[in-house]
């Protein structure tokens, strides 16, 4: 059987112009016209020389570090933009999920919403009205149905979209990142959906941090790299492979390169561990720039391992303290860290005025590695499989 | 899932447009439009009626000014039948055009998540156009018993197509302002005051009879719409079509249909870069 996606020689060019404003106006293009054509456009390889096959029925995982060319390789292969050199020969109808709910509009009503939302992905009015109470019933949101979608809150939104998209019964599925939000159990859920997608024989490919969620939902794998592909196998190998090289590209410390146009922003984040395991301390000093008015904003810092799985959120104060006159200084925060096991971190920081109201949010920045086991004396290595911390525990009758 | 999909993604070149594929997506010209529709008179205490309150109003202000105090001659119809007659066809193009120029940057969050046919977005606005047309149309009927107007039999073919060269006339300019805009944002701005300007070349609010030199009448027949609005009002006048003028216009909407579509195609591939 010949594979169901033939991916030959993509590569895909960007000229970035270096143009204020974002996008060209006509006054722009005039005057260049009348300038001498001082170069103001840089190339940029996104995807260079990427080919690979995908059979039938097969799930394939694709990782990489931000900015790999992830996203751009299957925005190619969903057909939103085409690529500047190479084939695709797809044999199979393909959706793409590249987010959820979208073309989800605030005034209609959930019922609306699910109608031209699941026609967007490529749904038939039919098959929308034959699983419409199953869609329903998958988000539980029959109580709003017609209500309009403003007045949801932000987790029954996603419920719902996910919710249409799970129906989806194309070929071929391509999945973006969709599952890097909503609550745990509905991620559990949305997860099981897909497993069932897979295990009937469909083929799907998957980009995710989520190397966890890669590893349980894929078969085979392709590692990028400043698009390219470094690495194409079995999903454990590709993972471990892509996990070694990371951990080279670890840094203890941040610093902004562009001025941010966020009212206020982080310059500089750096990280250091105090004391030793099991009681090992986090030392995060962050430098905050404030540039225009802001609401008081406060601070939270979420740790993630390897994986891409974050471990734990830790908000040093509650109420919100960052003042917009304060202009510019360095919050230093020292988080007791849990018994974690030994691999390498990962340090969000974030920073808003209310829990939903974010001002700026740097992710994944900087890096901290433990090597200690946070049991004294254990030899035997630590895996996730295990859980991600080890916490004390003795025995109290004798 | 019997149909057999295999197509191939190459850098670009295609023909203007894939008639398969659209076919395959026909569902979602009626999704796009009900979902404009719906999100148009969405939180609004009157609705649809804004639909027919719209040339009603403007129906009377031109009455009032151009009809009584300027005693503009309208072939011999009731001056307000006659205006009202002109703009039901002007509306369709004028708000057509506004919302197919902005279409595509209002749906450029779904142009960057999601495949299909880009053509869907600026036609489907153009049909939202038509339905507020059937809407202030029924009030014609209206208008045309109170004030005892005939109408000839010819209006069973003349209506039907005067409507469909003002889809298509619209279509065309709309299509290429739709890729422009994504561009240029200029155009933004551009748009709504040539569509000001173009009322006021376009017979909608005095006969084109009305105009001393016959030159004038060719500049005012490249305008698209012009031949949908005087084959709209043929069935209500005595006044005989000039076919010279006619077939200007039609040709005028043929050729705006083709480099619309053209330029449209031409920049659809890289919509979702740009937007």
């Amino acid at each position: 059987m010949k594979p169901i996606l033939e991916v030959r020689n993509i590569e895909k060019k960007f000229r970035i112009h270096h143009v204020a404003g974002g996008y060209l106006s006509l006054r722009e293009k005039i005057t260049n016209g009348l300038k001498f054509n001082y170069n103001t456009s840089e190339e940029f390889l996104a995807l260079n020389d990427v080919s690979f096959d995908v059979a039938h029925g097969e799930s394939l995982g694709i990782i990489g570090r931000n900015g790999a060319g992830k996203s751009t390789l299957l925005k190619i292969l969903s057909k939103i933009t085409p690529p500047t050199k190479g084939k695709i020969i797809s044999r199979g109808r393909v959706a793409s999920l590249l987010e959820v709910g979208t073309g989800f509009h605030p005034e209609l009503t959930g019922r609306e919403n699910i109608f031209f939302n699941g026609s967007l992905l490529g749904m038939k009015r039919k098959e929308i009205e034959n699983k419409f109470e199953e869609i329903v019933d998958f988000s539980g949101t029959e109580k709003f149905l017609d209500t309009p979608l403003k007045h949801y809150s932000s987790g029954m939104q996603l419920r719902l979209a996910f919710s249409v998209a799970a129906f989806l019964e194309p070929e071929i599925l391509i999945i973006d990142e969709v599952l890097a939000v909503g609550d745990a159990e509905f991620q559990k859920k949305c997860l099981g959906k897909m497993e069932d997608v897979s295990k009937s024989g469909r083929t799907i490919l998957f980009v995710s941090h989520n190397l966890a969620a890669v590893e349980n939902l894929c078969s085979n794998a392709i590692l990028l790299d400043q698009g390219k592909i470094v690495a194409h196998g079995q999903v454990d190998e590709v993972v471990r492979k892509y996990q070694a090289s990371h951990t080279l590209q670890g840094t203890s410390s941040w610093e902004r390169k562009i001025k941010g146009n966020e009212p206020a922003y982080f310059q500089k984040i750096d990280v250091s561990l105090l004391g030793d395991q099991p009681s090992l301390k986090l030392r995060v000093t962050t430098r905050i720039l404030s540039q225009a008015e802001h609401k008081k904003a406060f601070l939270a810092l979420d740790i993630s391992n390897s994986m891409g799985i974050t471990i734990f959120q830790a908000i040093p104060e509650l109420t919100p303290f960052i003042h917009y006159s304060l202009n510019e200084r360095d919050i230093i925060t020292e988080i007791l860290l849990p018994p974690l096991i030994p691999d390498v971190y990962k340090v969000s920081a974030w920073m808003g005025s209310h829990n939903t109201e974010t001002i700026c949010w740097n992710k994944e920045v900087v890096t901290f590695e433990i090597n200690e086991s946070p049991t004294q004396g254990r030899n035997f290595p630590h895996s996730h499989h295990n859980g991600f911390m080890v916490p004390q525990s003795s025995i109290v009758n004798g | 899932m019997a149909e057999k999909v295999e197509y191939v993604i190459e850098p670009s070149g295609r023909r203007l447009l894939n008639w398969a594929e659209i076919w395959r997506f026909k569902e979602l010209f009626y999704f796009f439009t009900w979902r404009d529709i719906k999100v148009k008179y969405k939180q609004t205490v009157l609705g649809f009626l804004w639909a027919i309150l719209q040339p009603l109003l403007m129906m009377t202000i031109f009455t009032l000014f151009f009809g009584r105090a300027l005693k503009i001659p309208s072939q011999n119809i009731p001056y307000p039948v006659f205006v009202y007659s002109g703009l039901l066809i002007w509306n369709i193009f004028s708000s057509g055009l506004i919302n197919a120029s902005n279409s595509m940057i209002n749906n450029a969050p779904i142009i960057k998540k999601i495949y299909f046919p880009r053509i869907v977005i600026p036609v489907s606005a153009v049909i939202g156009a038509l339905f507020d047309f059937l809407m202030a149309f029924i009030l014609f009927f209206v208008l045309i018993f109170f004030y005892g107007q005939s109408v000839s039999l010819n209006a069973i073919w003349c209506w039907p197509a005067a409507v469909l060269i003002a889809f298509i006339a619209t279509l065309g300019p709309g299509s290429w302002l739709a890729a422009l805009n994504v561009k240029y944002r200029d155009f933004r701005y551009i748009v709504p005051f040539l569509v000001q300007a173009l009322l006021f070349l376009t017979p909608v609010i005095y006969p084109v009879t009305m105009l001393q030199y016959p030159i004038l009448q060719y500049v005012m027949a490249l305008s698209p719409i012009y031949a949908a609005i005087e084959l709209f009002r043929m069935p209500l006048s005595a006044a005989p079509l000039e076919p010279t003028l006619l077939l200007i216009s039609l040709s005028s909407g043929v050729i705006f249909l083709f480099v619309g579509l053209i330029y449209f195609r031409k920049t659809e591939d890289f919509f979702a870069d740009l937007a």
